[in-house]
């Protein structure tokens, strides 16, 4: 089974003004990053974003096993933002959407706007944002490097999940309430996390070991720190990480069960509560789908706050950071 | 085309790649590139239009000598064609590849269709205008990158192991069209009796520099040479009874 | 996933040979027909279920006039079957007034949640479909070049289909070199090789994108791509014609409906 549901959104998936909204969002984004990634590559950004674009188009096509004989897909945002720098990272991506989408019918062509922002955006700033942070706390060397990849790549999908499910507060098209999106998304995301956390932190050691100085994340690293590679345990790495993600997928999920929905039916047809009693929830710009049947209102406004939060910040700070590191490069 | 103590040495290397090359070569000759590999070959190669920067010596190609300022006419005048037919092959259709070198040159769009026709036609590969690079064989993809660099009239034809990757039939077709080319031409290669068919002339480089120039035949005769820089002659190939 | 899972030849498998209307038509002209085409149904209320219906009748009909087999347009359909899935699944989840079918509670709403998904999408994804198998894909690029997409985006679409195939049919000689050596893996953490062999390509695709670097400053590059399209638009602006109509109908049915 494919690991990206409602990731290559199809058209008529989230309403018309979250797809405008979101789609002007991501024009703009990317004429910005075409220019910056102009001013970073110079006349090599023709052949090298193409020839980049190919290889995460063709990555992405190949399933990778997961656990006895199911397998998964790589997203490949944040290995993008890694190796080739979040801007070039974010065109790059942003590109093999857009085509599938035109030529191959893999997500709608008026849900560009979000799958774009979802896939290429958040993964590419989001995850860069997460690898400089992880960067800071992890040893300076390939090993750091490595692990940085791991863990931005994994919430970098998470991150994406999360941006859906805020989108879907907002232009929901069918009657599933928020919390129960957010629950299921994220949750399942948690876990497909993991794998493009392995996947992507062992693509990036490959790299290091051969050819470190294309992996735009390492370049601060001088040649004796680039040589220090632990061994780093597979086997317990991943089962930790899918017990960790089990334990906070559970959570979340919980979260979407919470769902009284029908005791608050009772509690109207009794005289309890006022059916027109104003809900927390009750804004214009919330789409009447997705917050009719939340369960604890207060909560869900304030998980979609957190987390809409946390992903407008991962992806700031990645913007943010991109542009201090670009214009060191440019300057030297 | 005239080299005169040509050094280089690669960035972050100790030793040098090009160790004083001195070479050269008059108008409508063809002269083959032998030598072990890691020899220079290759770098010596890419000098030649520019690629690499000149550290050390002097190039002249025609009456033009080799600087910044020129490098445009230079690269027109000699047209390489590399080793991976699909590193020159980067536009969606042949038409396009053949296109790309004198519209850069700023040739008009009525005379750049009929310059795209006549050179595929010339390297017999008119038939291929229209299709996309990824989609033919390796000897019409060779036809084809030699047609790319073609279309901007070079003085110099540089060709860095053209029968490569080619079947017999491939290799006598590129044999064909070389020997029927007027360039000058530069051909780096391994396959020895190429060399000997379409090349009088040949220069063995070795470590850097010019170990050897003289008559194909006489050089791949001599066994003591070849073996000296790791040539070798095929299986019962006698240049001598040729 | 991605629907293109042929191997080795992912872009070639697009383009449907055949002479027809719609093949000859200019490219451009195509693409806005599409686009066109594509949010107007997007645009349109879900309870106007004829509309949808007109819109299934006319994008069938351009398949029918392009000769473009039923049967590659209906597997090309089954990328958007996951969502299929989904959109089915909420009728049994959604919330708000419910109703009875065979004994099952199903949401009003979900139902019409799920006709508006599974409409949309198809009626996207096929017109998606009928684009790819009548344009080939160098013409699909000067279409949008036309159509004033910003050139060093064209440009880096164009490279990126250029080596598409090439990199997938490496990627594939890697798993098959791994498989050769008997490397089957089926759990996670098996997955070393894989990904080195990813990273592998990666370095190479790089290297590889350096050297068409310096192949087109051989040939005089300067950092724009020359302007290449010679094919005047003038001459199939009738053929523009032809196809607006198309959008023009499909979107007036909509500002009726509205």
């Amino acid at each position: 089974m494919t690991s990206v549901l409602a990731m290559h959104a199809p058209d008529g998936f989230l309403e018309p003004a979250v797809a405008l909204v979101t789609g002007v969002l991501s024009v703009v984004v990317i004429v910005f990053g075409l220019r910056v990634a102009g001013r970073q590559l110079g006349d090599r950004q023709i052949p090298l974003a193409g020839i980049a674009a190919a290889f995460i188009f063709a990555a992405q096509m190949f399933n990778f096993p997961v656990a006895a004989g199911t397998t998964g897909h790589l997203l490949g945002g944040a290995l993008a933002a890694i190796l080739l720098g979040p801007w070039v990272g974010m065109v790059v991506v942003s590109v093999v959407v857009v085509v599938q989408a035109l030529l191959f019918a893999d997500g709608g062509l008026t849900a560009l706007g979000y799958n774009v922002l979802n896939m290429a955006v958040v993964t590419a700033f989001g995850g860069w944002a997460v690898f400089r942070l992880a960067r800071r706390f992890l040893p300076r060397n390939s090993t750091g490097v490595v692990g940085a990849s791991a863990l931005a790549a994994g919430v970098s999908v998470v991150l994406s999940a999360a941006a859906f499910s805020i989108e879907w507060l907002f232009g929901a098209s069918a009657p599933v309430p928020f919390d129960t999106v957010f629950g299921a998304m994220v949750g399942v995301h948690v876990l497909i996390g993991i794998g493009e956390a392995v996947l992507t932190g062992l693509v990036v050691g490959a790299v290091m070991a051969s050819r470190p100085n294309l992996v735009a994340g390492a370049a601060d690293l001088d040649a004796e720190q680039r040589a220090q590679r632990g061994k780093v345990g597979m086997k317990p790495f991943v089962i930790g990480g899918v017990l960790a993600s089990i334990v906070f997928a559970t959570v979340v999920s919980q979260f979407a069960v919470d769902n009284p929905d029908g005791l608050e039916k009772v509690a109207i047809d009794q005289g309890f509560i006022e059916s027109g009693t104003d809900h927390a929830l009750d804004s214009f710009i919330f789409a009447d789908y997705a917050t009719s049947g939340v369960g604890n209102e207060t909560l869900s406004l304030a998980i979609a706050g957190l987390f809409g939060t946390v992903v407008t910040l991962a992806v700031g700070f990645g913007l943010l950071s991109a542009s201090r590191s670009g214009r060191r490069a440019a300057a030297i | 085309m005239s080299v005169s103590q040509l050094r280089f040495t690669y960035p972050g290397e100790h030793h040098a790649a090009l160790d004083g090359i001195d070479l050269e070569v008059t108008a409508g000759e063809r002269v083959a590139l032998l030598g072990p590999n890691g020899s220079g070959k290759t770098t010596f190669v890419m000098h030649l239009n520019g690629l690499l920067e000149l550290q050390d010596g002097a190039i002249t190609i025609g009456d033009l000598a080799m600087s910044e300022d020129n490098l445009r006419e230079i690269r027109r005048r000699v047209g390489a064609v590399f080793q991976d037919a699909d590193d020159q092959l980067f536009m969606p259709t042949v038409r396009d590849d053949v296109a790309f070198g004198p519209a850069n040159l700023g040739v008009a769009a009525d005379e750049l269709d009929r310059l795209v026709v006549e050179t595929l036609e010339r390297v017999g590969a008119g038939a291929l205008i229209d299709r996309s690079p990824h989609h033919l064989s390796g000897g019409e993809k060779r036809r084809v990158a030699i047609a790319t660099v073609l279309s901007m009239s070079p003085h110099l034809l540089v060709l860095d192991e053209p029968t490569s990757g080619l079947d017999p039939a491939g290799r006598r077709e590129l044999i064909d069209l070389l020997v029927g080319l007027p360039q000058t031409q530069m051909v780096v290669t391994h396959d020895l009796p190429f060399a000997l068919q379409i090349c009088p002339r040949s220069v063995i480089i070795s470590g850097g520099r010019v170990v050897a120039d003289g008559p194909t035949r006489e050089l791949l005769a001599d066994a003591a040479l070849l073996a000296q820089h790791r040539l070798e002659l095929p299986f019962g190939f006698d240049p001598t009874r040729v | 996933m991605s629907g293109a899972h042929a191997h080795g030849s992912a872009v070639d498998s697009l383009f449907v040979e055949a002479e027809s209307a719609v093949h000859g038509l200019a490219p451009d002209a195509k693409l806005v027909a599409l686009v066109g085409f594509v949010v107007a149904a997007a645009l349109t209320p879900r309870t106007s279920v004829w509309a949808f219906g007109v819109y299934a009748v006319a994008i069938w009909l351009v398949v029918f006039v392009s000769h473009v087999p039923v049967r590659v347009v209906l597997r090309r359909l089954a990328v958007i079957v996951p969502f299929v899935i989904f959109a089915v699944l909420i009728p049994f989840i959604g919330g708000g007034e419910q109703t009875q079918v065979l004994g099952v509670s199903l949401s009003v709403d979900g139902l019409w949640a799920m006709w508006n998904i599974l409409a949309k999408a198809s009626i996207g994804a096929t017109a998606s479909i009928v684009l790819s198998a009548t344009t080939r894909v160098p013409d699909v690029l000067t279409g949008l070049t036309r159509l004033r997409v910003p050139r060093v985006l064209v440009a880096i679409i164009a490279f990126m289909m250029r080596y598409l195939d090439l990199l997938v049919r490496q990627l594939g000689r890697m798993r098959t070199s791994m498989t050769a050596r008997c490397h089957d893996p089926r759990w996670l953490w098996q997955v070393k090789p894989i990904a080195s062999s990813a990273g592998a390509l990666f370095v190479r695709s790089y290297e590889r994108g350096e050297r068409v670097h310096q192949a087109m400053l051989a040939r005089g590059y300067t950092g724009t791509m020359p302007t290449l399209d010679r094919r005047p638009a003038t001459a199939v602006d009738w053929s523009r014609a032809a196809s607006l109509p198309l959008v023009a109908v499909v979107t007036l049915i909509v500002a009726v409906v509205l």
